[in-house]
């Protein structure tokens, strides 16, 4: 008998279509999975019910004959960024504990809609913002992942999306929502062996998502292959008039278009990536994935993005400065903690509620942000990261004239040990040195992993697309996941 | 660009977030670190450069002139609205005196 638990989105739906298995079955295996894997702490609540009565309407919709969705028996794992009705959404902060939405984010309806339900809310780094998942206020999740050197040393799943990519890899979920600000959904997905895709901004509804940094927000979905992530993205993504940013295009096909033939394509290596302090082991699995594509069919030519290396000092001005403002809400009157000590006035809960209800990275961006925008610094700082970002946006332009997709690693190293960079901010905002350009300049992007580095640790490999071209950045995708033949998984122990 | 103490904590003030003296001392230098690497934006040459504006060009929309054209953003919802509100008063968020 099949391990349930072991299948992805495309093989649960089909199987759950032909009656190989029932729904609720696969809903009770993954249900007791989560249950058993406290220890990885990748939930914040969990949803069994949720789970089952999914499942069972996509049993009864079966049995009854009607066309099934998108996702129709999946049960998956839903960032706690989005907000469902009637569970806790907490943005994994004090501040949202206990905040029970009274409306369903338009991504999370969507997947609704197409037949999937949900195991849990899952674990992040405090308002998205982190890249270890150790700024979360319930706690670290802990990557399935461990090195091959006998020590059980616990390792980050990356971050902010870190509940995702950690209960993905140890088979909680066979797919889970992302969101990707400047690598939210990339660099979690490198470091424990899955693929994620962020699509071009505005393809995914960010109404009922937490916001962060709203020019740069965008929900995508996480998975252990690249068809049961264009299945994913499909269900997610479309129009959404609740978003003034939201695309008003088509949701193209992009699952059934799959074609990992890359004949007549070109392959961009932009010659800027190649960074000091990138590890020998990433370089090497850079020139695989380049043989790769070769072999798929693609012409490989030599881009440049010449700003590169301002993409991450101003996505550290545009980024704070937007959750400043976004962040602002927070006030102790409309939801939420309030802290309101003897005798306080408002402007004293207000200060009171907050110093209580953030943890000390998101204080560190809220104030960096507030810096930024105020008189007298305005021009300096945030025009000028605004100017750099343009600058970026058009470095993707020259070089698209140039190729169809381009190739990267996603991060420069593999997973760290927990603990390690937690008192160095900058040091951990590096890891996104990779994935921030994309971001910047609203470019569809993914991450797929491409092997095992010498301590057993999954890498991941970067596309990424012109706009509005997830489709090739899938293609490149597949042809690389063909060709890594990655299948390793972490061994259980938890 | 530094900053000084007096400074953080005056931002801190401006964010409405209370910061004490032991957080301050751990803020400044941080704060610091972090002004100095993104001043390296100033080496970009952005004299004819304009800011952006929006990462993916398109026009606003207008919705509909009709109330409650969606029924999850228009009106009739203030019981939703004040459920998580930690202190709802007869249909009003109720919060700490405003004035002197």
């Amino acid at each position: 008998m099949t391990n349930l638990t072991d299948l992805g989105v495309k093989a649960i739906r089909d199987g759950v279509a032909s009656g190989a298995f029932s729904a609720v079955e696969v809903a009770e295996a993954f249900n007791a999975n989560v249950a058993a894997a406290s220890a990885l702490n990748a939930f914040i609540v969990t949803t069994p019910d949720h789970a089952l009565e999914a499942a069972k309407q996509a049993d009864e919709a079966r049995a009854a004959g009607k066309p099934a969705g998108l996702m129709a028996g999946v049960p998956i794992g839903m960032k706690d960024l989005f907000a469902t009705l009637g569970v806790q959404t907490t943005a994994a902060s004090h501040i949202l504990e206990g905040f029970t939405p009274q409306y369903e984010s338009t991504v999370s309806q969507k997947l609704w809609d197409a037949g999937a339900g949900m195991l849990g809310k899952l674990n992040l780094d405090q308002f998205a913002m982190g890249s270890s998942n150790e700024t979360s206020y319930f706690g670290n999740v802990i990557s399935p992942w461990r090195r091959n050197d006998g020590g059980n040393a616990a390792l980050a799943p990356g971050g902010s999306s870190g509940g995702s990519s950690a209960a993905i890899a140890a088979r909680l979920c066979p797919a889970a929502t992302g969101t990707d600000t400047g690598g939210s959904i990339r660099q979690p997905a490198a470091f424990t062996g899955i693929a994620g895709i962020k699509p071009t901004y505005g393809r995914c509804s960010r109404w009922g998502i937490v916001a962060f940094a709203s020019s740069l927000d965008q929900a995508g979905p996480m998975a252990r292959s690249v068809e049961d992530c264009a299945i994913m993205l499909e269900a997610m993504a479309g129009f959404d008039p609740k978003d003034s940013t939201s695309l008003d295009m088509p949701v193209p096909a992009w699952s059934t278009s799959l074609n990992a033939d890359l004949r007549g394509k070109k392959v961009g290596i932009p010659r800027e990536y190649r960074m000091d302090g990138t590890d020998e082991e990433i370089l090497k699995s850079w020139d695989h994935g380049i043989a790769w594509l070769k072999d798929a069919g693609a012409e490989v030519v030599e881009i440049s993005l010449p700003h590169t290396k301002y993409a991450l000092p101003a996505y550290y001005i545009v980024a704070p400065a937007e959750a400043s403002s976004n962040l602002a809400r927070y006030d102790g009157v409309r939801y939420g903690l309030r802290d309101l000590p003897d005798g306080a006035g408002l402007q004293d809960m207000y200060a009171a509620t907050r110093a209580a209800g953030f943890g000390d990275e998101v204080k560190r961006r809220i104030l960096i942000g507030t810096y930024v925008l105020s008189a007298g610094f305005y021009d300096a700082y945030y025009t000028q990261a605004m100017k750099v970002r343009t600058l970026i946006r058009r470095d993707f332009d020259a070089a698209f004239e140039k190729c169809d997709v381009i190739l990267a690693p996603t991060t420069p190293t593999a997973s760290f040990p927990l603990g390690d960079k937690v008192d160095d901010p900058l040091a951990m905002y590096l890891n996104d040195v990779f994935s921030v350009p994309a971001s910047l300049a609203g470019l569809p992007a993914m991450s797929v992993p491409c092997g095992l580095n010498k301590d057993g640790l999954p890498l991941g490999l970067q596309l990424i697309g012109n706009v509005f071209d997830e489709q090739g950045v899938l293609n490149a995708g597949l042809a690389i996941e063909q060709r890594a033949g990655f299948t390793a998984a972490p061994e259980r122990w938890w | 660009m530094s900053v000084t103490r007096e400074q953080v904590a005056k931002i801190a003030a401006l964010a409405r977030i209370n910061v004490d003296e032991h957080e301050l001392d751990r803020m400044v230098p941080e704060f610091n670190n972090l002004l100095a690497w993104v001043e390296q934006l100033g080496d970009v040459d952005t004299s004819s450069v304009e800011p952006m504006t929006a990462v993916i060009e398109q026009k606003l929309r207008l919705r509909a002139d009709v109330v409650d054209a969606d029924p999850l953003t228009g009106g009739g919802r203030r019981d939703a609205i004040l459920a998580n509100a930690p202190a709802a008063e007869h249909g009003f968020f109720g919060v700490p005196k405003v004035i002197e």
